[in-house]
């Protein structure tokens, strides 16, 4: 794999977290590493558990195929492998992975002597996955409380549970996190759309700079946030979607369990209305 | 390390605010004249507030807005018979709902969806100001225009709902009303009888 002139000065040694110099290398263009082997190893384990309960399954169809979490029965017990123990164990690799693949980000990090915000970030992503998969089915007392493997069968899932709530857009969490996408997608198009234009200048003239970026948004409304500051932003929101969404179904089942139209109750009997 | 995990900045350059690129000499008197430093908003980007720069159609979308907002607004004080204690009480589950379908895409009657025909031509208004201020603003500094043309699209994908033909139970178009959507049987059934003990 050809190397691009300036790049062989940032792949340095050291900086790794487990394993010394042992896995401390290059792979074509791909950063190696402990947890660059685990990263495989879990994704493989947990695909080729995937390949397998499909091919116990009564069909091949990629939409339909479904590895579903163990009967409520089971509590928080382990299930035969058939009637939900290989669910267990996907999720088991599926946290090893997405946890090695951020680790494995954080030596890279360390080596280019960056910042962690790449894998706090990701780990944020692991968190919301976390919270399906482990802390709302714990305090609920079942892992058949998780969400299914499938492609259909995870979205029948997603309604499901919504309707069990009657009207999940009325949950303030999931208010508060469907605000936060929508501003991140926002943010990201007004962005993208300004750099684009800084870049693309009329017929005759140069390239524009941060200084023509900033008028721009002060002329429009009256303020710019700035270079760094629409990257915070941008994360920030981010970030706060994925977190309140993590949220969201976490208070729905351990903290309220009926509908949530009728949680707004509080409001319309506030002592301050008579 | 500990350096670069810095989450907002931590040390403020103070300086002259920048009054911006110049512009056009008339435009220029459009803009305000008094940007200022605030220390909070440094924490997470620029400091500097303003300058802002309005215009006439930046204008024009601030009156359109203020028209639409009071119809909305007024037509929901009308559904509490105007008691201010009730209007913050229930304004959650207050709504402008649009004609009923048989209407079809004709202007219906004040009270039966014809104020939000009106509120809504001036909230669309609005947005074709916003972009007219953003391609103005822009072409004033010389920018491309990707930035008015991507707010634009946004404004048709919202303006196209009101082109959804009403379906066989006739209750698709324009919905935005719990009551007005398909499901309505099953919302109606399970909130009405909870809203009516309290509303």
């Amino acid at each position: 794999m050809a190397m691009l002139s300036f790049e062989r000065k940032y792949r340095v040694r050291g900086g790794t977290l487990v394993g010394g110099d042992l896995f401390d290398f290059w792979v074509g263009p791909f950063y190696c590493g402990f947890f660059g082997l685990t990263t495989i190893f879990f994704a493989t384990l947990g695909t080729v558990l995937i390949l397998w309960g499909a091919s116990q399954g009564p069909t091949w169809n990629l939409w339909q195929i479904n590895i579903a979490p163990p009967d409520l029965s089971y509590g928080l017990g382990l299930a035969p492998l058939l009637k939900g123990g290989l669910w267990q164990l996907i999720t088991v690799c599926a946290l090893g992975a997405f946890g090695s693949w951020a680790l494995r980000e954080v030596e890279i990090c360390r080596k280019l002597g960056m910042g962690y915000h790449v894998p706090v970030a990701f780990s944020v992503a692991i968190f919301g996955y976390f919270t399906l998969v482990v802390i709302r089915p714990v305090l609920m007392g079942a892992w058949g409380h998780g969400f299914p493997y499938g492609i259909l069968s995870h979205l029948d899932w997603v309604s499901n549970v919504g309707y069990q709530y009657l009207h999940f857009h009325y949950n303030p969490a999931h208010m508060l996190a469907i605000t936060l996408f929508f501003t991140t997608c926002l943010a990201l198009a007004m962005h993208g759309g300004l750099i684009l234009a800084a870049s693309n200048p009329q017929k005759g003239n140069t390239v524009r700079c941060p200084e023509h970026e900033d008028t721009f948004f002060r002329d429009l409304i009256g303020y710019s946030v700035g270079t760094l500051g629409i990257h915070r932003l941008g994360l920030y929101l981010a970030l706060g979607a994925v977190f309140f969404s993590a949220v969201c179904i976490v208070i729905s089942g351990p903290f309220w369990t009926r509908g949530w139209p009728e949680w707004w109750t509080w409001w319309l009997n506030l002592p301050i209305w008579s | 390390m500990a350096d670069y995990q810095n989450l907002f900045t931590q040390v403020q350059a103070v300086t002259h605010p920048h009054s911006g690129v110049a512009i056009d000499p008339r435009d220029m008197r459009e803009r305000t004249k008094n940007p200022f430093l605030w220390h909070l908003a440094g924490r997470l980007g620029n400091a500097q507030i303003g300058p802002l720069y309005l215009g006439w159609v930046g204008l024009a979308s601030a009156i359109c807005f203020m028209i639409a907002f009071t119809i909305v607004g007024w037509n929901m004080l009308v559904q509490v018979n105007y008691d201010p204690i009730q209007f913050v009480r229930q304004l959650f589950w207050l709504s402008l709902d649009p004609p009923p379908p048989e209407y079809g895409l004709k202007l219906a009657p004040l009270k039966q969806g014809g104020w939000w025909n009106i509120a809504g031509f001036f909230s669309d208004g609005i947005d074709s100001l916003v972009v007219g201020a953003g391609l103005s603003a822009g072409t004033g500094i010389e920018h491309g225009h990707p930035c008015g043309l991507g707010i634009c699209s946004g404004h048709l994908a919202v303006s196209g709902t009101g082109f959804f033909p009403a379906d066989s139970h006739g209750q698709l178009v324009g919905g935005c009303a719990v009551r007005d959507l398909l499901a309505s049987r099953l919302d109606s059934s399970l909130f009405d009888s909870i809203w009516k003990s309290f509303l």
